[in-house]
Parts: structure tokens; sequence; C-alpha cells
């Protein structure tokens, strides 16, 4: 076995790939797009063909995946946790459909939103579908999780959830990996009808997988992932006859596990890291009774839970108590606080600190679409501008201060749409290539439908920048499809947004917003960081 | 026998070459290493930092505990100061001296400088002047990576400047020689 150090994101690609995988399907986004990126510089995959395309959105990648393990072969789909909002519809019916070759999505949380519109927990999927999850708490758990998760989504027929969290998929460890790769499944496309999800078959389907949940429940049990430890003997305080009980879920572990080694409390520990809950553990749980302080990283998914698995002999605390905070990742700190373990102190907090926000690139392309954007727009102080999801969302600080909202992938356009239908004049969308393409090429249709008063800009740099320059789906194609969705030709505009045309572009939206229809302006100039790179390759 | 470093800075200043060569060197002594990296959203010219854990022991959390961290490496002199609820009472601040300002409310000089001159140990160098001075103006994160060697404790400086080599290594033997002149330059910061 060779040692090789590696992120939780790049654990994990390696795992899947040495699990035999034959396709992953992804949408980039953080803290998962390094999965999709180990994979598609590996040779191994290269070797094998393994797909590896970046595909236009979570729910076009969902069903990829489900289509190649409907073949009989192993897939592998990746995103942020808001990812599973888009691919919701085919997600949940997969666990109804059931699989023929493996398939793990991942779900990649963002407690404390470091890159992020919420704190969603994705646990709240995989148990809406009754589907399996597995949450690794290090590295090497990532990576050895990854051929059971196949297996078992083989053996029980299921999709498996592997849910991580910032703080795993963007840390470095070395991990013990295997000296070969397990080969790809055979092509055997299934026969079953059960994928064909009409109400009498669906019904049918269901009824299989409401029977599953208790093959399910018995395999965390016996899972080598989940495990109760008892606390050393005599360790102090809180060790008499009923030691602290402590639920701690996925990467929760490490951080109980740092406190209790400064020593002062003992603990009873349920390590958890493959749902649904282990119900022989949490009997034994419940036979001690008193306080079960729950902990794990998100949303309080376990603890609510809880009060409802154990009896009125046991107290249960968490984040629903106060006993953690309510929101925000968890840290080494508030864990040992939790605990009543006490840490050194440092030094005080230093008064003169400013606060450094992430900005724009010198140079941007963005940067001139919203100088024009608000050059124009000072003249309409009734007037907005819904923005979206992207590096272009800076705009909504100083210096631009341009944009009005930033809900989800593709809502600049409909929210354009709503506030137009409302009243609200010029109502403008600014919106990246790749978003467009991803979510918001429906609701353009929509308001060239009903030939709505709004400006579009799509602001095309050429790549997803936010997420370090992958390929963007639409790239050449952005004209013929705002034409092909109904913007008549002579609304679509492209134009260069640099210093020098500030003169054109300001005009063009002048009268595009004066313009009582759906009209496009696409301002095109590659990103900053995309252009370096390429400088650099061609010395 | 552990150290837990935060390294710092701001976006696209190079922090993660240097816990890469730090990792690579307790990697090669058989010590376990646990680096929690920044990336996405916060690398566009805000705040980043890193937390880098190296122990002969088995580490846990992949954070550093508030009071915990035996050194900070800070490419710029604010940022160091971010940080300093991490640092143990009697840790090192080893940074940049030459602030980046990329915002308007960047602090006054005087009061920068005082609450550098307020930390128990600091070391702290021109750090760019430095590299220019070694003919590698990229290579101020290696001059800033040897003022840190002495301090880093668990690694020797041997094993850092060999490691350094490695890293560097397939970038050519120039690079790497301009590198360890880097990194040679800032040994000699006191």
């Amino acid at each position: 076995m060779e040692k090789k150090l590696l992120l939780g994101d790049e654990a994990l690609a390696l795992g899947a790939l040495h699990a035999g995988l034959s396709g992953v399907y992804a949408y980039p986004g953080t803290p998962s797009t390094e999965i999709t990126e180990f994979i598609q510089a590996h040779p191994l995959a290269q070797e094998r063909g393994v797909h590896s395309r970046w595909c236009t959105n979570e729910k076009t990648a969902m069903e990829a995946a489900l289509g190649m393990s409907y073949a009989g072969k192993r897939a592998l789909v990746c995103m942020k946790h808001v990812g599973m909002n888009v691919c919701a519809d085919a997600f949940v019916n997969s666990a109804v459909t059931g699989v023929n070759g493996g398939i793990v999505v991942v779900a990649a949380d963002d407690p404390s939103m470091h890159s992020s519109q919420n704190e969603q927990d994705s646990r709240f999927y995989a148990k809406f579908a009754m589907v399996p999850v597995f949450e690794p708490a290090t590295q090497q758990e990532v990576y050895d999780m990854m051929a059971d998760a196949f297996a078992f989504s083989e053996k029980v027929g299921l999709p498996v959830v592997m849910r991580m969290v910032t703080r795993l998929a963007h840390s470095r460890a070395a991990v013990a990996v295997a000296d070969k790769a397990a080969e790809p499944n055979a092509l055997h496309p299934s026969e079953d009808r059960g994928w064909v999800l009409l109400p009498a078959i669906a019904r049918r389907q269901y009824v299989k997988l409401i029977d599953k949940q208790k093959t399910l429940v018995e395999a965390s049990e016996q899972s080598v992932y989940n495990r109760l430890v008892e606390p050393k003997v005599g360790a102090g305080a809180g060790s008499e006859d009923k030691p602290l009980q402590i639920v701690a879920c996925g990467i929760a572990w490490n951080y109980v596990m740092e406190a209790l080694q400064r020593g002062g409390v003992s603990a009873r520990v349920l390590k958890v890291s493959q749902y649904p809950l282990p119900a022989a553990q949490l009997k034994a749980l419940d036979e001690q009774g008193g306080e079960v302080l729950v902990v794990e990283d998100g949303q309080p998914v376990v603890e609510e839970l809880l009060h409802a698995e154990l009896s009125d002999k046991c107290t249960v605390i968490g984040r629903l108590t106060g006993a953690l905070p309510r929101t925000g990742e968890l840290t080494p700190d508030n864990v040992a606080a939790a605990l009543g373990i006490a840490m050194p102190e440092g030094l005080p907090a230093s008064d003169v600190l400013a606060a450094r926000p992430p900005q724009l690139c010198p140079g941007c392309g963005h940067r001139d679409v919203y100088t024009a954007l608000n050059k124009v727009m000072e003249e309409y102080p009734q007037g907005r501008v819904f923005g979206d999801i992207g590096c272009y969302t800076l705009g909504a600080l100083p210096p631009f201060k341009t944009l009005a909202s930033c809900v989800d992938m593709g809502a600049s356009i409909t929210m354009a749409k709503g506030a137009a239908d409302a009243g609200v004049f010029p109502a403008v969308a600014i919106i990246g290539d790749s978003t467009f393409t991803h979510s918001g090429m429906t609701g353009l249709l929509d308001a060239a439908n009903e030939n709505t008063p709004i400006t579009v800009v799509i602001s095309d740099n050429l790549t997803k920048a936010m997420t370090g320059g992958q390929d963007s789906a639409g790239t050449s194609k952005f004209e013929a499809i705002c034409i092909a969705l109904g913007v008549p030709a002579e609304h679509v505009h492209v134009v260069v947004p640099l210093p020098a045309n500030m003169e054109e572009i300001t005009r063009i939206i002048r009268e595009e917003i004066n313009y009582k229809g759906v009209s496009v302006i696409i301002p095109r100039r590659e990103c900053m960081q995309t252009l370096r790179r390429h400088l650099a390759k061609k010395k | 026998m552990k150290k837990d470093i935060i390294l710092c800075g701001v976006g696209g200043q190079g922090i993660l070459s240097i816990s890469t060569v730090i990792g690579e060197a307790a990697t090669k002594e058989g010590l376990t290493l646990k680096q929690a990296e920044v990336h996405g959203m916060s690398q566009r010219g805000g705040d980043v930092q890193s937390n880098l854990r190296l122990s002969d022991g088995e580490i846990f959390s992949d954070l550093i505990p508030l009071g915990c961290a035996d050194l900070i490496i800070s490419m710029e002199p604010m940022e160091a100061l971010r940080y300093l609820p991490y640092l143990s009472k009697d840790g090192v601040v080893i940074t940049s001296s030459k602030p980046y300002v990329n915002i308007p409310n960047y602090p006054a000089d005087e009061a920068l400088e005082a609450a550098l001159q307020a930390l128990p140990k600091l070391v702290r160098a021109d750090i760019e002047t430095l590299a220019r001075e070694a003919g590698n103006p990229k290579g101020a994160n290696m001059v800033l990576l040897g003022m840190a060697a002495a301090h880093i404790g668990v690694v020797s400086t041997d094993d850092l400047r060999a490691a350094l080599g490695r890293i560097f290594a397939r970038k050519g033997e120039a690079i790497v020689e301009a590198n360890r002149k880097c990194f040679d330059l800032g040994l000699g910061v006191k």
C-alpha cells in the first residue's frame, strides 16, 4: 500500500477510480469541484476512457449517471449541496427505480457558507429519498468508503449519498491507497420493468423501497464506520456511573476526539458515519440514559431524529438546545466548549483589522459591464438589476453595488421577468455564460414567449471562472441559443467589455432598455485568470 | 511533539506553496500531517489562510483550536494580526513587512506598527525586496519560508531546503536554485 497526500476530494476521486468507476457526471461547485478535476487528469481514467466531461447542470448529471447505471456500470455524481435542489427530481426517483450498476451521489455541504447561499444539509435529502448515506470523518475513510459505497449500492439496489463538508473536502492528509484498481463492470443493460415509473409500477417499486429500509438499518448496525467507543476507566470528571454520551457524526468525530484527548472529561462516543442511524447502538445509549450530546456539522438532522428514537430516559442536547451554535460549521473550539473542556487562551483579537472581502480581478470584463450598467441605471432610479451566481455576484459589493438580488442559478432572468410583470422598469438581468446554460435558458423562453420587456446581460468570459476555469457548456452558441428561444435577432448584441468601448456599450443598453420586449446583450471577453494561464502555456 | 502553523495572506500571494514545501519535508520525516486549505470565492483578492498541523502522533481535527498555533506565517502584515486568537501566548509571528493595500479602509501605518510591536515574538522583513535582490521576484514566499525555518522545529532547515528542491524539481534546476537563494536569504533574517 502506497501513501499519498490527498485532499478529501482527491481521496474520493481516487477511491472511485479504484472501485472500477466508468463515469463521473458533475457540475462544478465549491467544495466539490476538485473531485471531477482529479479524475479528468488521472492517467487511469484516460487509459480506461472513464467519462469525465462536465455536464450542463446537476440534473443532467444525475440523469446521465442513472443511464450509465441502467447499463450496468458504476457512475459517480458530484455537486455542491445546492446542486441537490437542481437534481432532486431525478435523485428522489432514482430511489424508486433503484439502480443496476452502483451510483454514488456526492453532495458537498458548505456549513458556514464559505462559498454558498445557504447551509442546507444533504442528509435531509437522503432521508427524504430513503437512501443510505456515508459520511466520512477522515481522508482515509473517504478513500476506503468509495469501494464499499459502490458495492453497497449494487447490493441494495439504491443510490448511496456520500456526504462531504468543506473542511474535509479541502483538507489534505496522507492516505493509504490500493496498488491496483478494480475492473469496471461489464455492460449489462437492465431488463427490469421497474425503470418505467408509470403509477402502477411506481407503486410496486415504492413498496420495494420501503421494504429495503430494514436492511439499511441492519447494514448501519454492522458497518465498520459506525462504532460505540466506551470511555477509558477513571478518566476524570463524569466517569462515575453515567459518563456523558455523545453522538459524533462524520467530521464531528475529529473535533470530539481532539477535545477528549485533552483529558478531564470521560465520554461514551457513538461515531456515526453510515445512515440510516444504527438502531442497536442507539438502544445501547438509551439503556444507559442521561444526557446525549449530538455533535453534527450542518443542520440538526440527527438531533431531531433522536428525540423520537430515544426514550425519556435520555435528554438530547445539541444545536437545537444551545449546547452548540445553531448556525455555522463545527470547530474544535465550539465542540470543546459543548463538552465543558477548557482550551488554552490565545492572544487577544487585534483592533486594527479591516475586512478584506474578495473582489473582481484587475482587468476583469465584468468590471466594465458593471461600469456601463451603473452609468445607464443612474438615469433610472426606479430600475433594478437582478443578479445571479458567479464571480459577477461581487457586483453587489462596493465599488459597484449594482445588484438587487442573487438567489439561485438562473434566477436573474426569471426575477427580472416577474418584476417587469409587476411594473418595474427597467428590469435588467445579469447572468454568466455557464449559469445561463445551467438554468437560465428556460427562463428566457418564458420571457420570449410573452415578449416581457426585460434586458438580459449574458456576461460571457468563456469559462466557469468562479470555480477555477472549467469549460463552459454554451461557449460559441449563445447568439444562436437566444435567437432560437425567440429573442429577435436584431435585439441580440455582442460587445467587447473594455473601457474604450464604454460609449457603444452604454448606448446599446439604453436602446434595449427602451425596447418593449426581450433583448439580450452579450459582453464577451476572456476571464483574466484563464487568459493568464493560456499566455503562460504559449511561452 | 507537534507544530500547529497558520499560513495566511491575500488570495494569490502563494501561501499554499509554502505549506506544500513544509508538508513535503514533514512527510519525508514520517510525521503525520493535516492541512486545511481555502478554495473558492475567497481566493479573489480576499483574505486567505491555511491551517497546517504536524505531529509525530495522531492528529484529529483538521482545524487548529484557538490558542494552540505555534506559528503564524503571513505574506502580509495586517493579515498576520487577523489570526492572533489562534496563536498560543508564546507563539511566533513571521511576516512580510509590506502592506498589500487593495481596500479603502486599510489601517493607518502607525496603528499597524503599534499592533505589530506589541506582539510577544515577531520576525519580519520586506520579503519582496529581498526576493528581488536574490534575482527572483516571484520567490518572496520562499524568503518567508526561510525566515520561518528555524521556528518550525519538527523538521530541520536542511530538510526544508531539500524538500524545496523536490517540489520545484519539475520546473528545472534554474528555478530550484532561484528559490533556494530566496530561502537562504530568509534564513539570515533574525
